[in-house]
This record gives structure tokens, sequence and C-alpha cells, in this order.
């Protein structure tokens, strides 16, 4: 069964004080890896229709940037996508149904302190998040070629992008109470969120209403900071996008820290 | 409080000092002190005060709703208290959360497991969590084989039955082998032998130096096992003892005699009930009997038939909290 458990080799490296974080951090990577084919390979599927449907749809219609195909431009969007919704997915279910389940009091009742449960669950869903992003690149270069003109903004991007939805994740999962409220979390602010982001276009393709109201997502700032990473080009400059982003991600973590602190619908 | 704090190094020798010190006296397992606990309008607890020390093996009862299970739930820091402060093994649940969890095992009531992972695995998590790692793993698969989890330990929890993820629970407080372990109705829904295993393994670590304490509504169980009781009723301590004590000063033996004459008048103080020509007599020591026998013999009454009942907890218990019996039994 070594082959379930990539931590083999670091599992007796570890000293006892950071055991707690260390092995919270393993095994709610455990949870969705053990699962894998659901929590990785079924959205890098879904990533691929919509690839596969929009670029056959679009390809001959859509011109976004010169030299740039419009299957190309998606690639970097459906990336970012699966890698926020991901990110989310994996601390917000795996908090609430903790909750639900009311396993969550063998988390409650151990020394772990608050900063070391958020990075636990944080870290997580990163890797989730990311490891979903990158298989959808790797795969989408076998029907497209995609630049990658700035790696460090992409890899930035990448990283602020999970980390700020895996906050969000743990912020709901906390805050929810049951599954429903969960799904409704997820279908009237999450998607939304990112389906309005400029995955499929290019706000500039927009009325200017809608471009200004665009531009209050922060999402689009993650998508558009990403994409300026593969093409070099981009609707807002990446500075502005790293600002918004950044500050967003700060104001998240200081909330979600805040709840875990004051035992927020956990400890009453 | 950090005075002389310039060096690190000056710091730490401080704050050993003052965790040496703290030692220095034996601290009690459990002190808690003026708790009361609110949900809203409703007091759970009412001004809670209790003392248990190291080693004891002691056992908290009271009817459904009584507050075990909230105080419990105090203690592991799962619920604020209103009012008051608790302390484990000398650490502030509150203040000292980290040591004061380090020191506790807590198995809770309801029957919660995680459905991703085995037996085994959960278990090393648990004692991950607090800060133990593989060279924990001999005392991980001590517990296992004490409560005969052997069979079952690469089974999902999600599939095991009732009464294993009752013992799976119970595994998960030992993980991390705390000096202080709680038992909220371990025994609920779990057959003979696996209560005599657990018992037995309980027994085994508090001969160790573990103190235990424990909520059944068995009350057979509390009274074979702890020294010391204490009986809850609507959110108050009505009654702290030893078992003993309790059993001595609450409920007497209980003499029932059926008899060819009325009863003498000396004996008719010790009368507790009367049915037809049976009599029972409270008696407070087992010497009385001769005293009885001696008086029944002077008024010529003889002796159809007799029996000796021995009190147990369930007459403290019903004396104590009310007629309504230990609620689940
Ligand atoms: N989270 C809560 N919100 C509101 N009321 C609560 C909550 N938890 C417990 N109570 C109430 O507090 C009282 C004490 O409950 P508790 O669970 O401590 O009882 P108990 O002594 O453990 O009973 P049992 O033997 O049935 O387990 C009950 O009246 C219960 O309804
Ligand atoms: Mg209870």
């Amino acid at each position: 069964m070594k082959w379930l458990n990539p931590f083999f080799w670091l599992d007796d490296k570890v000293s006892p004080r950071w055991r707690g974080v260390y092995t919270l951090f393993k095994k709610e990577l455990l949870r969705f890896w053990r699962v894998a084919f659901q929590t990785v390979a079924s959205p890098i599927l879904t990533a691929l229709l919509y690839l596969l449907i929009f670029s056959h749809v679009l390809e001959s219609h859509v011109k976004v940037y010169d030299q740039v195909s419009y299957t190309a431009f998606l690639v970097p969007g459906l990336m970012m996508m699966s890698l926020l919704q991901n990110a989310f997915a994996n601390s917000s279910s795996s908090l609430i149904q903790s909750k639900v389940m009311g396993n969550i009091v063998f988390l409650l009742l151990t020394p772990i302190n608050t900063l070391e449960f958020f990075a636990a669950f944080l870290a997580a869903s990163m890797i989730r998040g990311l490891l979903v992003g990158l298989s959808i690149y790797l795969v989408a270069l076998c029907f497209v070629s995609v630049p990658t003109v700035y790696p460090g903004w992409i890899i930035a991007f990448a990283l602020l992008g999970s980390a700020l939805l895996g906050t969000f994740g743990i912020i709901a999962g906390i805050w929810a109470d049951k599954f429903d409220q969960m799904a409704a979390f997820q279908n009237f602010v999450i998607m939304p969120l990112t389906f309005l982001s400029g995955v499929f276009y290019s706000i500039h393709s927009l009325p200017p209403f809608w471009q200004a109201v665009s531009q209050l997502n922060p999402f689009f700032y993650m998508i558009d900071g990403f994409r300026y990473g593969f093409f070099g080009h981009g609707d807002v400059s990446p500075w502005l996008s790293l600002a918004v982003v950044g500050s967003f991600l700060l104001a998240l973590a200081w909330l979600c820290l805040k709840m875990l602190k004051s035992g927020y619908k956990l400890r009453s | 409080m950090k005075i002389q704090s310039n060096s690190p190094s000056s710091d730490e020798v401080g704050f050993r000092f003052l965790w040496d010190s703290e030692r220095s006296y034996v601290a009690a397992a459990i002190e808690i002190s003026g708790i009361t606990k609110r949900f809203g309008e409703f007091e759970a607890l009412r001004g809670v005060d209790l003392r248990i020390e190291q080693g004891e093996f002691f056992a908290l009862l009271g009817p459904n709703g009584a507050g075990k299970s909230t105080l419990i739930n105090l203690l592991a820091g799962l619920l604020q208290p209103t009012s008051g402060s608790i302390r484990i093994m000398g650490h502030d649940v509150q203040t000292d959360y980290q040591r004061a969890r380090s020191a506790l095992g807590v198995v809770p009531q309801e029957l919660v497991f995680d459905p991703f992972f085995n037996v085994r695995e959960m278990l090393r998590f648990q004692a991950g969590y607090f800060g133990h790692g593989p060279e924990n793993d001999a005392w991980v698969d001590e517990v296992i084989e004490g409560l005969g989890l052997t069979d079952k330990a690469h089974t999902n929890m999600r599939k095991l039955s009732g009464g294993m993820k009752r013992r799976a629970l119970i595994a998960q407080a030992l993980a991390h082998k705390p000096p202080v372990i709680v038992l909220d109705e371990p025994t609920a829904g779990v057959d003979v032998e696996l209560r005599q295993m657990l018992w037995a393994f309980i027994q085994k670590l508090n001969q160790q130096g573990h103190t235990i304490i424990l909520t059944t509504h068995y009350l057979e169980e509390a009274e074979a096992l702890c020294e010391r009781v204490a009986m809850m009723k609507h959110g108050k301590i009505v009654a702290l003892d030893t078992t003993r004590a309790l059993l001595k000063s609450h409920a007497a033996k209980q003499l029932s005699l059926r008899l060819t004459g009325p009863l003498p008048t000396q004996l008719q103080s010790l009368l507790k009930q009367q049915n037809g020509d049976e009599v029972v007599l409270a008696l407070s020591e087992l010497s009385q009997v001769e005293m009885v026998l001696s008086v029944l013999r002077e008024a010529n009454v003889a002796i159809q038939d007799m029996q000796l009942q021995e009190a147990d907890l369930e007459d403290v218990f019903l004396n104590l909290v009310g007629n309504q019996k230990g609620a689940s039994a």
C-alpha cells in the first residue's frame, strides 16, 4: 500500500513540534488522493470537454489577441477556473463533511493551533488546485501549443489563486452547517464569479458597462494575471492584478484566522 | 510577565523554572472551579466544582440531561464555559490549551468516525496530531490489540459494526497515551465480551498511573470499578464521595423477613417497608443482623424466611437524584 502514501519517505523525519500540522496536511492530502479519480481526473476531463466544445464552436469566430488562437487563449482560463474550483472544493468539502459527520471533534481535541489548522487545510487545497491546473495544461498541450512568455507570473498567480480559494473554502466550510448551504455557496457565489471573470472571453469584447462590472470581480484579476504570464498580454497590468489578488488573499486569510481563533461555529 | 527577557536564553530559563515550580507540587488531574454553562437561556451547568487527583478511577453519574457530557466537552475545549475555569494536570484549558489537551484523551458519547481511512491509519493520524510519530506505532498496536481490533485494523471505519466503531472511538482517545482519560458512556451499545475486555484494558492503564473518568448508565459498572463517584442532577453535583462511603451512608443493607408474629416495637425504627407479612428492615451494618435475631428470639417470633440484600449504587442513585431510574437502562 506504499504507493497510496506519497509520504512514506518523510514520515520519520518530521520533528515532534511540526508533527501535528504535518499529520493534518498529510491526512487532507490523502483524503483527496485516495479518490483521485473523482477529485483530480474528473475535473480534468470536464475542462477538456469545455476546451473541445468551445474551441470547435468559436475558433473561427473569436479573435482575442493577434497571433493567439482562441483555443490557446482558452487554455489558461480553463486551467485557472479548474484550479480555483478545486482548491475551494477541497477545503470546503473536507470541513463540511467532518462537521456533518461529527468527526471534526478528533481535530478539535488536539493541541493543533489556529495557524497550523489553517496552514494544513490551505496547503492541501493548493496542491489539489495546482495539480488539476497543471494536468489540464499537460493534456491540452497534446492538442494546441500554448506559449509561456512569463513563467514567473504564471506560477505567482497559480499560487495566489489556489491560496485565495483554499482560504475561501475554509471560511465556507466553517460557516456552513449543511451540505445544501455549501452547494448554494458554490452555485451562487463561486460559479458565477468564475464564469463571469473572463475564462471564455476577453473583457475587452464586452460592452463598457459589463467591462466595468467585470473589473469588480476579484476572479477576473486572477485569470487575467495568469493569462498574462502565458501570452504577455492582458486586459489590465499584471501588477494591478497582483495587488488586487494579494490584498484579497490577505483580507480573507485574516478573516479566516479570526474565525478559527474565536472558535466560531466550532467551539460554542 | 517577561521582565528579564533581554536574551532568549534567560527567557527560556525563566520559563523552565516556572514550569518546574508548577510541577513541584502534584497537580490535580482535573480541577474544575465554579463552572457554569448556558445555552441561550438554558443553564446546563450551574456552578460545578470538582477536583480529581492523579491516578483516580472516577465515575460521573447522573440521569439523561444532567450535564455530564457538557462538563466533559468543557474539559476538552469543545465548548467554552460561561464562567469558571478548568485545569488539566495543572494546565488551564483556555490559556494553556495545548498542554491541557495533550494531557487529555476523550471518548465522545456520539459514535463519530472518519469514513476515509482504516482503523490503524486513523489511530496513527490521531497520535500524529499530538506530535507522535512512528515511535508511537507500537503503542497504537497495543491499543488495537487491547480493544480487540486486531482483525479490523485494516478495515475502513465505514465498514465497522456499531460496537466495533465504539472500540475504534475509544482507541482514538488513547492513541497519544494521555495521562488523563475521559470516557463518555464507552459501553453504550457494546457487548459483554468487549465490556470486560475494555475494563480490563482501562484498569491496566489505571494501574500504570493513568487517571480515568467515566460516565455510564450501568451503575454496577461504576460500583465495581470506581473508587470515587460524583452524582449530577440538573447541572449540579449533588453527591461526591468514595463509592464505599456513598453505599454506606445512603442505602444500607436490606433484610427481608417473613415472620410468624408482629414485628417487635424495638425493631420498628429499622422498618423500611411492609408488604403483607413480609417486612423489610434497613440495616446500616452487618452486625445489626445479630441484634435483630436476638430481639426476635426474645419476643418469641419465629422466622419463616429471610433474605439479606446488599445495597447497590442504584439505590444511592435513586435516593439522590430522584425516582427516575438510570435512564437508558
Ligand atoms: N449544544 C447545546 N445547545 C443547547 N442545549 C444543549 C446543548 N448541549 C447540551 N444541551 C442541554 O444541556 C443539558 C445537559 O446535556 P448533556 O448532554 O450534558 O447531558 P448528559 O448528562 O450527558 O445526558 P446523557 O446521559 O443523556 O448523555 C441537556 O438539557 C441538553 O439538552
Ligand atoms: Mg451525555
